[in-house]
């Protein structure tokens, strides 16, 4: 009897955690949505900053996203393929798999502060390139650590398999290891890019924002996160509508990028 | 040099994995029979597999292994080759598409049906289209999975059943036309129907290529081999035409192994 009544117990208070945990996600996304969507006019895509639209802050997210992954996505890979291939059990393995576990936690304000100091400050000034190389920084270790343990899901016997049939190492890693694992790689890489995206830290004092479209990465970049954090802050209605309508732009981006992700995971499933 | 009939010959022949003190395997002699079928058995943690895979060298993977002795490899032209003197990534290359693995479970490449097959082939240097076409198509016709796959060369070989996975990877093997051929338990992932049809397969293809096989299934050993070698503990306990073991052994051990008093 004692033993049904705490089953009982602990099934209740579990389910109550999930419902309060739940609950509050779905507020914030109803609040969103709700201030967001009323928010959002034909003019919000077509126009830049500075006339209340937010198209520049799109296009320069996104610029400075996407290179980041371009800059990212090889460095990271081959980092990866060298922990799990060639490193394997190395002491310089080890110390770099456990330095970008680090870096992985390290908070976004410290890179956009390291980035700041090695950027922007000699170079007299915020730039766009600034902001791509913090955001580069947060995804290389991700990337790292997704392929790294991608790489050590594929089975021993296809590489050894690989190698019976008169292959070289290079070869059987990009050709057969890491196609084995393409789909595990590439859902990482989305996710990481999702996660950039969002981010406003380092790009607060790095890239910086700029009102008008530009494409220009030695100036100021215009940067939808970094322009919600200031449309918040200002006192006008039309600044806070405007700062409701880019975080439901930015919550539905991520939301889209992290859905894609998870079907091609359960596509290969 | 007269031709003799041996495609292989291990000499004295011992191993130590890396960081061990003791050696797993102990100045083994064993002569691999050209055309023939040889088996190796014997309890887990013999050195059946590690004797299999020096063969090939695949042990080369992870380094600070101890090879010690001669693995002699007969080249078709009666000119002999001791494997553990070679030392480049080439030379492995080379004995490796001489000397090829089947692995206990089958080991399809992400790829489609015929890359799976033509992988092998590429890596030797073939490019033209059609020769590699003929090339897959005999491969598979050798390996008796062709009627279940020409239809699909095109797609995936992870579809194939476990079954149908193997006998591709026996295909892709043979296709590079090997002197031998190594498989380590193939049939130990798969069903009874199966296990059959990989049995008459290694049957048939041992008149192209000669076949080591370590197992752990004392009937297909009876069945499917000319000769049969019973490992104990990293010796070679006994080695003899495969009727002689099973009917006649000559040791104790083999004896009591064979009728299953242990092990």
């Amino acid at each position: 009897m004692n033993r049904l009544l705490l089953n009982k117990i602990i099934l209740i208070l579990s389910t109550l955690s999930a419902v309060i945990g739940i609950s509050f996600l779905f507020w914030i996304l109803a609040t969103l949505s709700y201030k967001g969507i009323t928010s959002i006019h034909w003019t919000t895509f077509t126009k830049d900053l500075v006339e209340g639209g937010i198209r520049n802050l799109l296009v320069g997210q996104f610029t400075m996203a996407l290179m980041a992954t371009v800059v990212a996505v090889p460095v990271g890979m081959m980092a990866g393929i060298y922990l799990r291939e060639y490193g394997h059990g190395s002491k310089l393995a080890s110390i770099i798999r456990n330095l970008s576990d680090v870096m992985m936690s390290a908070p976004s304000i410290v890179i956009g502060v390291f980035v700041y100091a090695l950027l922007v400050d000699p170079f007299g000034g915020y730039n766009g390139l600034a902001g791509v190389v913090a955001l580069a920084i947060m995804m290389i270790p991700i990337i790292i650590s997704t392929t790294d343990n991608m790489l050590a899901l594929v089975p021993t016997e296809l590489r050894e398999a690989g190698m019976a049939l008169g292959g070289s190492k290079h070869k059987i890693i990009l050709q057969i290891v890491v196609r084995a694992a393409k789909v595990g790689i590439t859902t990482g890489i989305l996710l990481s890019f999702a996660r950039i995206i969002g981010e406003t830290a380092p790009l607060l004092f790095t890239s910086a924002n700029n009102q008008f479209f530009t494409m220009d990465l030695t100036g100021q970049f215009p940067s939808l996160t970094v322009s919600i954090y200031n449309l918040a802050t200002y006192p006008d209605t039309v600044s806070r509508e405007l700062a409701w309508a880019a975080s439901f732009i930015l919550t539905a981006i991520v939301l889209c990028i992290n859905l894609v992700g998870r079907f091609v995971i359960r596509n290969k499933e | 040099m007269a031709k003799n009939n041996l495609v292989m010959e291990l000499k004295d022949f011992s191993f130590t994995y890396a960081g061990a003190e003791k050696s797993s395997l102990k100045k083994i002699n064993l002569p691999i029979e050209e055309n023939k079928i040889t088996a190796m058995i014997g309890p887990s943690g013999c050195g059946k597999s590690t004797l299999l895979r020096a063969m090939n060298r695949i042990h080369d993977l992870y380094p600070g292994n101890t090879y010690e002795g001669k693995i002699n490899l007969y080249k078709e032209d009666g000119s002999k080759q001791n494997i553990l003197e070679l030392k480049k990534e080439n030379d492995f290359i080379k004995l490796r598409q001489e000397v090829g693995m089947i692995f206990q479970k089958p080991t399809p490449f992400p790829m489609s049906i015929f890359d799976n097959v033509a992988y092998g082939l590429r890596l030797s240097g073939m490019k033209n289209k059609s020769e590699l076409q003929g090339h897959v198509e005999e491969a598979l016709k050798g390996a008796a999975i062709w009627e279940e796959t020409k239809d699909r060369l095109n797609k995936s070989a992870l579809g194939l059943s476990g079954g149908q996975q193997q006998r591709l990877c026996i295909a892709r093997a043979v296709a590079l036309k090997p002197r031998v051929l190594l498989f380590d338990e193939p049939t130990s992932a798969l069903d009874p129907i199966s296990t059959g049809a990989i049995e008459e397969l290694i049957a048939e293809i041992k008149s192209e290529v000669s076949v080591v096989i370590v197992t752990h299934n004392m009937q297909q050993a009876s069945r499917l081999s000319d000769y049969t070698a019973f490992m104990y503990l990293g010796d070679l306990a006994e080695f003899d035409k495969t009727d002689k073991i099973f009917l006649n052994p000559k040791e104790k051990l083999t004896e009591d192994y064979i009728t299953g008093r242990f092990g």
